[in-house]
């Protein structure tokens, strides 16, 4: 198992942060948002590294990390995609787009693509009801998206591989 | 029919940028805060009649009161932004176009509370937004209009924007806080009598991101201003919202006390060819769903939506049309709830589960009548026996949803033993 680090620009960001807060335990969503810019994900190392820093026991921090969907407990493809399925967005046809990521990409909600490029998550309410359907891409917003637009933003992805 | 008090400067080219905020008027009630006691500034928030815009519709003024006169701990202003019911896009308006009238409205509030810490906790997934709230704070810091001396008045305020990681029950306001503790956004039991709320055993205020935009108009224009707008009872104005087939999806403010077909017809532009209503969930799926005859006669404000038995909620609407199928948009519902659920309190963590799995087996065709009995048994066990108000929320969409559609849970049941 090796250590987790921040880097040197984490590592100020989080002491930038930290001055902020009336207690270092308020941190926590903040300190694990850094480690999954960095990593990815949030490994079991970064989790000790967290607790560590933050004088809490590991397992507190397994029990927040675990408790907040965003974070990602393994490591996941090399873009993302959170398609939101609620109300809105299912009426407006996010069944059709999952359709079509599973038609074209081959995966569905919570797999990642043989080459490791894709990774799927069906999302709760992204709060994008007004441009359904709506899916995030590596964090960023397409609203209003079809099917054939979705394959613009693939192909896009691969190109920068 | 719109009237424009939050939602002013939205249009404009740039107006999250300071040089284009301030140019549009922004940070104009500045000089008068400070030329104002804080005590008059509540005074005249509770004669506005301002309500808490996050779904509750609580009066602003009498919670601000709530928080402790001559307290020696420091207090904090929490200002909610983890916006994440189900139909609900209008803070998010708030944090593109126009986040100093944000800053501007935390200025306010802060001084009228003698707050000198405020936090805007913004949901996971907006992470565009609290980078541009984010960089507007910066640029409030570095013109000295934030920070050690307010534009040089003898008072400090710091904000800090505190990311959530994808909860939607962090948008409750005892979990919210718990969150920014640190912690599981596991809601707080209340206390029998109301008081503020405690960030780490100081005396805090929560209040939603559109409630504090809407301070510095009421500063500028007094309460008599606000009262200008809207109904006697729900004074002002709301960014309501639309989503689901209509013409014209978006967020318009509304003065309160209009016609919900107007704002369907009008605004929304009506539905999309070939479509036909067939239902509306007024504000965020946590309210009670509306027929289309229910909706002809709908008034936008509290006491109106409280009278035909649904709410105002956060003004979110989702329009249904009718190719949907209400067994469907109950079991997605029921999925959202299902998968939100923080699991503390038992009714909640189980029933949301068990319907879910009724739903489930109803639209895979082994459903039949006595399921909706045990459905509307579970929302009577969920209702009321919770620590917070999710459970109650689900239940009533959930029974609205059952008993104003139930025939088309009885043509489901048939289509499936036609199939058999």
């Amino acid at each position: 198992m090796s250590k987790f680090v921040y880097t040197q620009e984490n590592e100020q960001e989080f002491q930038r942060l930290l001055k902020k807060y009336p207690k270092s335990d308020s941190m926590m969503l903040p300190a694990l948002w850094l480690v999954q810019e960095q990593l990815g994900w949030v490994s079991p190392e970064a989790m000790l590294f967290v607790a560590e820093k933050l004088g809490k026991p590991p397992i507190e921090v397994h029990s927040v990390t675990s408790f907040y969907t965003m974070f990602n407990l393994k490591p996941i493809g090399t873009h993302h995609i959170e398609l939101c399925k609620t109300l809105s967005c299912m009426l407006m046809g996010s069944r059709d787009l999952k359709k079509h990521i599973k038609d074209t990409i081959g995966i569905e909600p919570g797999q990642t693509s043989v080459d490791g490029l894709f990774h799927l998550t069906e999302v709760e309410c992204m709060g994008a009801c007004g441009g359904a359907p709506a899916l995030a891409l590596n964090g960023k917003y397409h609203e209003k998206i079809t099917c054939s637009g979705l394959d613009e933003l693939v192909k896009e992805c691969k190109s920068c591989k | 029919m719109q009237v424009k008090i939050v939602s002013k400067n939205f249009d404009i080219p740039n107006s999250h940028t300071l040089e284009v905020a301030r140019a549009n008027g922004r940070y104009s009630t500045v000089e008068k805060v400070f030329s104002m006691n804080p005590d008059d500034i509540m005074e005249e928030v509770t004669k506005s009649g301002l309500r808490g815009k996050g779904g509750g519709g609580a009066p602003c003024g009498p919670k601000w009161k709530m928080m402790p006169k001559d307290d020696p701990r420091p207090s904090y202003l929490i200002v909610n932004g983890d916006e994440s019911e189900p139909g609900t896009f209008k803070d998010r308006q708030i944090f593109e176009y126009d986040p100093h009238l944000l800053i501007e409205g935390i200025i306010a509030s802060s001084y009228a509370m003698n707050i000198h810490d405020a936090y805007i906790y913004i949901r996971g997934e907006y992470k565009f937004w609290s980078d541009r709230v984010d960089a507007a704070i910066e640029e409030a810091y570095a013109a000295g209009i934030i920070g050690e001396k307010i534009m040089g008045h003898d008072y400090s305020l710091n904000i800090t924007v505190h990311r959530g990681g994808g909860a939607y029950i962090c948008g409750e306001k005892s979990a919210l806080i718990e969150s920014l503790e640190g912690k599981r956004g596991h809601p707080r039991l209340k206390p029998h009598q109301k008081e503020c709320e405690w960030f780490f055993d100081n005396p805090a205020t929560v209040n939603n991101v559109e409630t504090i935009a809407s301070v510095p108009f009421i500063v500028e224009n007094g309460a008599e201003g606000y009262r200008a707008h809207g109904t006697k009872s729900s004074p002002g104005t709301m960014l309501f919202a639309m989503s689901g087939p209509v013409k014209n999806p978006g967020v318009y403010e509304l003065p309160f006390g209009e016609k919900m077909i107007d704002f369907l017809e009008i605004l929304g532009g009506g539905m999309q060819e070939g479509k036909k209503l067939k239902a509306l969930i007024p504000g965020g799926s946590s309210c009670p769903i509306l027929t289309a005859e229910e909706v002809q006669t709908a008034v936008l404000d509290y006491e109106s939506m409280w009278d035909i038995g649904s709410t105002l909620g956060t003004g979110g609407m989702i329009v249904i049309d009718d190719s949907a199928n209400m067994v469907e948009v109950a079991k997605n519902l029921i999925e959202f709830y299902h998968h939100e659920s923080c699991g503390q309190c038992t009714p909640c963590r189980e029933g949301t589960s068990w319907i879910d799995k009724i739903l489930k087996n109803i639209l895979e065709g082994s459903g039949n009548e006595s399921d909706l009995n045990t459905i509307l048994d579970v929302c009577h066990t969920m209702n009321g026996k919770t620590v917070c108000v999710f459970a109650p929320a689900v239940s009533d969409i959930i029974v609205s949803i059952v008993k104003k559609f139930r025939h088309e849970f009885i043509e489901e049941f048939k289509k499936n033993n036609q199939t058999k």
